[in-house]
Order: C-alpha cells, then structure tokens, then sequence
C-alpha cells in the first residue's frame, strides 16, 4: 500500500515535535508512520456530519480557582533545583541560545 | 508471607488484634518480594529501608481500628509521583527525577499509614501494552515467565498476582489497568473519569487518564478505591460527586437477580477461541445467577482504536513537550546551543514507543491535518460515548472479554505497532467515554492455562454495580482462588 506520508514529512513533524531521527531509523518510521496513518483513516468510512466534537470527559465546566501566590521554603527550592540538569547560584542554566562558535547566523 | 489467602479487613483484624506487628508484615513483605523478584521483574525500585522505617513508626503509634490501611503494604507504579523517592516512568527522561511533592493518591495513602513497598515497572509514560516499552526491564507474567504481564501497569498486576501485596496502584489510559488485571489474573477497576485526582500522575492522555487499583479481590479492590476517591481542587477534571462506600454493599446479601447485563456482539469480533469459551462460560453462569442476558451493539466499536490513537498520542505530544531537559529530567551531553539541548535531549532520553506517539500526536495536530484527523477523532469519540449511552438507556452494565486475546510472548509483537495497538481494542472505547469498568478473573484458557478477565462495563459514576456484579461472581466462582506456581509448572 502506498504510504500517505513522505520522509519530508516526517522530518517537518519530527521539527515540530523537536525529534531529530537518524537516517536509517527515518525511513523505517516513514513506514511505520504510514501503516498506522493508513489504519487511522479508517475513521472516513464513519459518517460525522453535525456531530459535536468530543475533547473530554469531565463532568465539570470552567473550575476557577483564587488567583494567590504560595511561599515556598529553602528547601523545596533546593529539592527543585537539584533535579535540574545544571544549576549556578540558585539558578538554572542553560547554554547560549545561539552557538558562540558559528560565525554570523 | 504471600498475599493471597488473605484480604484486606483480615489483615487489619489481625494487625488490630497484634497477630502480626507491621514491623514483622513488612518484613515478610520483602522476604517474599525477594523470593521471586529475579524472575518477575514487578519493580523499578524498592523502597525496603523507608518502608521499615514507617512501619516501626506506626506500631509505635499504633494502630486504630479505623484505618483499614494502617501498616499494610502496598505498591505504587512508577508514574506516580512520590516525594524523595525516584520516579521514572520507566523512562531515560526521568531516570534520576526525585519528585518534590506527592500525588493526591499518594498523600491520601499516606494519611492512611500504608506502606510503600516501592515503585512497579511500566511501559515508558505509561504507552504500551507489555512493559517491554520500559526503558530499564520487561516485566515477566507469573502464569508464564516467558510471557508478557500485559501493560502499561504490568509490574503492579504482576506484584499482585505473585502475591507480594494485596493491592498495587495503576493508571489506565486506554486499559493499562484492565488489561494487564486480564492477563494476570488479578482484579483491576478504572473508575469514572474524575473520580480519582490525576495530581501528581506523570500525565499521558490527560482527557482519558485515571487511576485505580490492581487487586487480589474486588471487595479489597472497593475499600482501596474508595480511599483514593473525591474532588481534589488541585485537579479541575475532578468531580464533586460524593464517594458511596461500595464495600458496604458487597455481602452474602448482594446479588444479580433482574440485573440487565448487555452483551455487545462486536466485543466477540476477533476474540480467540479459548477465550470466547471463557467468556461464554462466564455469561451463562451470571445468566444461572438470575441476571438477565441482552445482546446488543455497539456500532463504533472498531473505530475506538484508531480514534484513541489520534487523540490519545496528540495528548502525549502536548503533554509531553515538556521534557526539553531545561529544569528537571535527562540533558544530552555536548550540546551546541539551546535548539541544540532540546532535540538532542528528547532524542536521546525518549524511547521508540514515546517517539512514535508523539510524532503521531505531532502529525494528527499540525497544520492542513488537524481536521482529518483530531477534530474527526473527536467526533468519532462522541459517537462512541452516545452508543454507550444508548445501550445504558434499558441495561445496567456492559459485559465482554478484557483482551482479545490471553497475554502473548515476550518480543511476539513488539516490531509491530499497529498489531499492539489492536490488543487495545476492547479497552479504549471505555476510557474515550470516561467509564468506569473492571476486570475480574472469568477463568483460564483451556489452551495454554492462561488467565482470562471478564470486563465488566458500568454507567458514569456507578462502580457500585459493576462491584456488586464482579463481587458476585467472584464469590460463586473459585478462578481467583487460583495462584501462579512461579517456575512455569501450571
């Protein structure tokens, strides 16, 4: 069966999704993708004219709550902290946003 | 000491009365858990030195004849978060991810002096049918070491059917509780959508998940339930129905006669044959009881796999963009720049499973797909809840097979996607309504002896019916009286 989806396509998902994919395991994806794809478009044979769409099951609508701010001690901010991958004087830090080693771009 | 021939209220009896200190119970806990662990796999992480810990505590305290969970060992599946103790998700992601607060359930529990016997394998965030999505282990069937525990919440079903404890936490997102309840032949209850907080559970599907216990017996299964239950404000999905005591209603009193039990005719498209028997067998014996047998159909029924799959990974795909290995969860080494840590972190810390829903989750949401594939799921999904509802309209539960099949060897499926995603077929359609429903041990196949579950199906917010049916048959029955010899000799 022809794939619905082309390798372009997937590394345009995998962007969004921020996936990247080595080349062997893209095309193996490609096909997988494709066959669940396929099996997903089952769904045309069923008739949804003027049906509503359903997003979840709740049976509550628009819960607010008090807008308030919650103190938190030292401690819960250092537990927090420690499950960051790098930290520097109580904040998290994270690499330059661009490359400092590439010229212009 | 094993779990199996006891019950929740005559271990508090003889916790109360002093036959056993929890000190002594934990401690039998972990010397059975140790006996078989090397060949089931149920855990990510045992939590021995705490859980002595607070057993001591509690016997010191003591225990009141209130509080039905006081020292009885339980376990809790590794997507739920528990404070100062590792959380995964069987995940690379989270595989050093110390949670800094505890979820709902768990803080109920704690309230209610259980002890945590540690945390049960899964397949990674919960995706998956067989645990062999893990990222550390698969999890091994008691019944057959060589097959699969079902999934995602296969070490919890595992744990209980090997009797290291009575009751084990899962989720179940589209029958990552029944279905590994089915292949073990433990009882296992999704309730209603919004009975039970998803606070502090590492989220998948937030629209379909839910928590709920994986149990030795249904009336153990009730009292747990309901311990876990209520609004919780921190979970807007949560509703504010009172919990009814269901256990209260389960006693030598409680029976099916007149109960309008409907029979979905597709729930037997494609069921094996040693399981069709099974489930033949056990709809005579509740027709016996006095129940009154219907078949009926629900005509979406093959739609709910491919419908389940599109909402259920976009979900995933919203859900989980949060593991970008900034504040918390796996980093890539070497990184360029910030683009960089992103693809390359989730790249390499998500596993093929998770990569494939969320690509999938990507794809049904992106730009010129969106209304092929969400908002048509979305749509299918209120048909599926409005056939449900029909049938709901002259009957009282819904009863079929769990799984279609009994459970399957290890590596039989796991290059094949598509034909796992089809063990889900009888479970999804539940979770895309919001229903409660339970499987309970119906018998064993009379090819390979393996366990088969009977699901039984209930109204929104009605456990009670569907405890009451799986308590009577329970009670008439003798399947869960049966245990695995591990070893393979049964």
């Amino acid at each position: 069966m022809a794939s619905k989806i082309t390798e372009q396509q997937v590394e345009h998902v995998a962007e969004l999704a921020k996936l990247e994919f080595p080349k062997d395991e893209l095309s193996k994806f490609t096909t997988q993708l494709g066959n669940i794809i396929d099996m997903f478009e089952d769904l045309e044979a069923v008739d949804t004219d003027g049906v509503e769409p359903m997003t979840s099951a709740t049976d509550r609508v628009n819960v607010m709550r008090e807008d308030k701010a919650v103190k938190s001690s030292k401690e819960e901010q250092e537990a927090l902290l420690n499950n960051a991958p790098e930290t520097d004087g109580g904040y998290i830090k994270v690499p330059a946003i661009l490359d400092e080693s590439e010229d212009g771009e | 000491m094993d779990f199996y021939q006891t019950s929740l209220s005559q271990l508090h009896d003889d916790l109360v009365n002093k036959k056993i200190s929890a000190t002594e119970l934990t401690k039998e806990t972990f010397d059975h858990i140790r006996g078989n662990e090397d060949q089931v796999k149920a855990f990510i992480s045992l939590n021995e030195d705490q859980a002595l810990k607070r057993a001591a505590e509690i016997d010191t305290k003591g225990i009141s004849a209130d509080q039905l969970t006081a020292g009885v060992p339980l376990a809790v599946k590794d997507n739920i978060l528990t404070k100062g103790l590792t959380t995964t998700a069987a995940s690379k992601m989270l595989e050093n991810f110390n949670p800094v607060y505890d979820a709902t359930v768990v803080e109920k529990l704690n309230a209610a002096d259980y002890i945590n016997v540690g945390k049960t394998n899964l397949d990674e965030f919960a995706m998956g049918s067989s645990t062999e999505n893990s990222a550390f282990f698969t999890t091994h069937n008691p019944w057959d070491l060589t097959r699969v525990p079902g999934g995602s919440s296969g070490g919890s079903a595992a744990a209980v059917a090997a009797g290291d404890v009575l009751g084990a936490l899962g989720t179940d997102t589209g029958g990552s509780i029944r279905m590994p309840a089915s292949f073990n032949g433990v009882v296992g209850m999704k309730p209603t959508y919004g009975r039970v907080s998803r606070w502090g559970i590492i989220a998948f599907g937030s629209s379909f998940d839910q928590v709920g216990w994986l149990t030795q017996n249904v009336k153990d299964n009730a009292l747990l339930t309901a311990l876990i239950s209520g609004n919780d404000e921190r979970d807007m999905t949560s509703s504010l129905k009172e919990v009814p005591d269901w256990a209260a209603q389960l006693n030598e009193n409680t029976n099916v006669k007149g109960l309008r039990i409907a029979v979905p005719k597709e729930y037997f498209d494609g069921l094996d044959e040693d399981v069709q028997e099974v489930i033949k067998a056990a709809l005579d014996h509740l027709e016996s009881l006095g129940a009154i047998v219907d078949e009926v159909s629900l005509p979406h029924t093959q739609y709910g796999v491919p419908a389940y799959y599109i909402l259920a990974s976009s979900e995933a795909s919203s859900n989980l963009q949060r593991y970008d290995g900034i504040r918390y969860g796996f980093r890539a080494a070497d990184v360029k720049n910030l683009e960089d840590v992103y693809v390359r972190s989730r790249s390499e810390g998500f596993g093929e499973e998770v990569k494939r829903r969320i690509m999938l989750g990507t794809f049904s949401l992106s730009a010129g797909f969106y209304d092929a594939y969400f908002n048509k799921a979305a749509k299918v999904r209120r048909l599926i809840a409005q056939d449900f509802e029909d049938v709901f309209k002259d009957h009282d539960v819904i009863v079929g097979a769990t799984g279609a099949s009994t459970a399957f060897k290890i590596g039989a499926e796991i290059d094949d996607p598509q034909t796992m995603y089809m063990n889900d077929v009888l479970t999804v359609p539940v979770n895309m309504a919001g229903l409660p429903a339970m499987s309970i041990p119906a018998g064993f196949s009379a090819k390979n002896g393996m366990p088969v579950g009977l699901q039984i199906i209930g109204k929104a917010f009605d456990e009670q019916t569907v405890y009451n049916t799986g308590y009577v048959f329970e009670q008439t029955t003798d399947f869960h009286k049966k245990t695995p010899k591990l070893g393979g000799q049964n």
